[in-house]
């Protein structure tokens, strides 16, 4: 157990250990979201009946576009499987005794923990435009933690993605193809119940809907969770978990 | 120089031994009924053009990929049912580049540590010591994408035997070097055997690196195993100053010729990357 949870860390270690060599990808990423709430949002809070009436919309759009900045990044996260691939690094990985969940594990945490950068990012940047955060030590783990189960399990999807389409190429074409649907049939910009019916059913079958809901929750001052926050967490842990289960059989399948 | 132990396998003193190993990617056989056997602490060298089915064997032999028929002990252990115990006991260096650009040589070597549990209070000591062997102390904090193509090789071979594994895989780990490079990796591989005692499987396409560097070695064409023996006995089979491109032309039929399209573009990509 000690040493599973060793090579896990290891795993980690090493993908934020690229990241400190080059900080600019951090940079990078922050770009986006802050676009997003600075041209959509600013736009978007002009519209009456967007949001429920206990919140602005700016407020009600900080959680959803936090989500949707790490998801964005996790999404692709597949091609630098695909890279690893091509270039030979994931033979490494594979041919060490390291059990195959420790690895995909390992790369989910690492993901996870890339995405707070995004948090820092979209926490500042919204309380600079006047959402009404709450600071509340437990709400702000509770919103890592959220954080870190969508990144994960988006990462985890993207790495399944990668094991089946195999080429970079291929894989660019389904990134666009599925980061679409995850956002927009979700309530990440706008409620649930503003939808169509038939789109209720899919953002209720999207883990992203309950990342989002989770985090108005927790993010903001007068924040509430529509499915109840056991159920957000619950999904979230459920769906990372049976990801990681798919993607360690499909994984090791990579070099072959 | 500490000499590092290794748990040795309970196999007579066999490193490697394959009973009618084969893989078939759809109609083409890569390897067909491939049977051979490794003494512990041989340099054994799997000799033939690309696309001859040498890599194939070792990723099979390495755990990377599933045999479609016969079966194999790697390290004492059998290859379908211990990969687990396989992979604890063998290093193994890729044809492609496996040391992670992104990271350090320190980086690379203490994620490979890591991932085969060497003990913690080793960790570090270990890691001194195989950059010493490598002549990598002093660029050990420099990002490895900055390293020459021949550092690089080096430190891979570092990372594949951290571990103190008893039987070592080496695939085409000349492939893109200068003969500087190439003499160099030649000698870590004497010396691994001869610190490791381990036993040292080399693909090459190179038949002088061949006769220079393995106690014995196995011509490959099209994926069935030629002939096993010595390479000075080889040669005089075919006659007084022949060398082994006249056995290997001799036996095949051929003379070498260069792969196909993908193998091209494989290796100079590696090359490239490696230069």
């Amino acid at each position: 157990m000690g040493g599973y949870l060793t090579q896990l860390l290891a795993v980690a270690d090493a993908e934020l250990r690229k990241l400190r060599h080059d900080p600019w990808e951090l940079a990078s990423r922050a770009i986006q979201p802050v676009l997003w709430l600075l041209l959509f949002g600013n736009v978007m809070a002009r519209v009456r009946g967007l949001a429920p009436q206990s919140i602005p919309y700016l407020d009600f759009l900080a959680p959803g576009i936090l989500a949707q900045s790490a998801l964005f990044v996790a999404i692709f996260y597949g091609i630098s499987a695909i890279w690893e691939r091509d270039l030979g690094v994931l033979h490494r990985y594979l041919v060490s005794p390291a059990p195959r969940s420790a690895l995909v594990s390992g790369k989910a945490l690492s993901s996870g923990a890339r995405a707070l950068s995004q948090a820092v990012v979209v926490y500042f940047c919204a309380a600079a435009m006047g959402v009404h955060l709450s600071l509340r030590p437990t709400n702000v783990a509770a919103a890592i933690l959220l954080i870190a189960l969508g990144s994960a399990l988006f990462s985890t999807f993207s790495l399944i993605m990668a094991c089946i389409v195999r080429t970079r190429e291929r894989f660019m074409g389904i990134g666009q193809v599925l980061t679409m649907p995850i956002f927009f049939a979700s309530n990440a910009i706008y409620p649930v119940a503003l939808m169509p019916t038939w789109l209720q059913i899919l953002a209720r079958l999207n883990p992203l809907t309950y990342e989002v809901d989770g985090l108005r929750a927790v993010m903001l001052a007068r924040g509430s969770s529509v499915f109840g926050l056991t159920r957000d967490f619950t999904v979230l842990a459920v769906a990372g978990i049976a990801m990681i289960a798919v993607a360690t059989r499909m994984y090791p399948r990579m070099t072959e | 120089m500490t000499v590092i132990g290794t748990d040795s396998p309970a196999s007579g003193g066999l490193a490697i031994e394959t009973f009618a190993l084969s893989r078939r990617f759809g109609a083409l056989t890569a390897v067909d009924g491939a049977s051979l056997s490794v003494r512990s602490a041989e340099i054994f060298g799997l000799i033939g053009p690309n696309g001859a089915g040498k890599s194939t064997l070792i990723k099979m032999l390495t755990t990377m990929l599933p045999p479609s028929g016969g079966h194999a002990t790697v390290a004492g252990f059998d290859l379908r049912t211990q990969a687990g115990q396989v992979r604890r006991h063998i290093g193994y260096v890729p044809q492609l580049l496996s040391a992670d650009g992104e990271l350090t040589g320190y980086e690379n070597l203490l994620l490979s540590a890591r991932l085969y549990l060497v003990p913690r209070g080793e960790r570090e000591g270990r890691i001194r010591q195989a950059l010493e062997l490598m002549g990598l102390t002093e660029v050990r904090d420099r990002l490895v994408r900055q390293y020459s193509g021949g550092m690089i090789r080096r430190l891979e071979i570092a990372q594949s035997t951290l571990h103190a594994p008893s039987v070592i895989f080496l695939d085409e780990p000349t492939e893109g070097l200068d003969p500087v490079g190439r003499h160099a990796v030649w000698l870590h591989i004497r010396d691994l055997r001869a610190r490791l005692g381990a036993a040292v499987i080399v693909t090459t396409h190179y038949m002088d690196e061949a006769d220079a560097l393995c106690d014995r070695i196995a011509l490959i064409d099209r994926g069935r195993i030629l002939v096993t023996d010595t390479p000075t006995a080889l040669k005089r089979q075919i006659g007084e100053r022949a060398t082994l491109d006249d056995v290997f032309a001799q036996m095949t039929g051929q003379a070498q010729e260069g792969g196909n399209y993908r193998d091209v573009r494989r290796t100079r990509r590696a090359a490239r990357e490696h230069a």
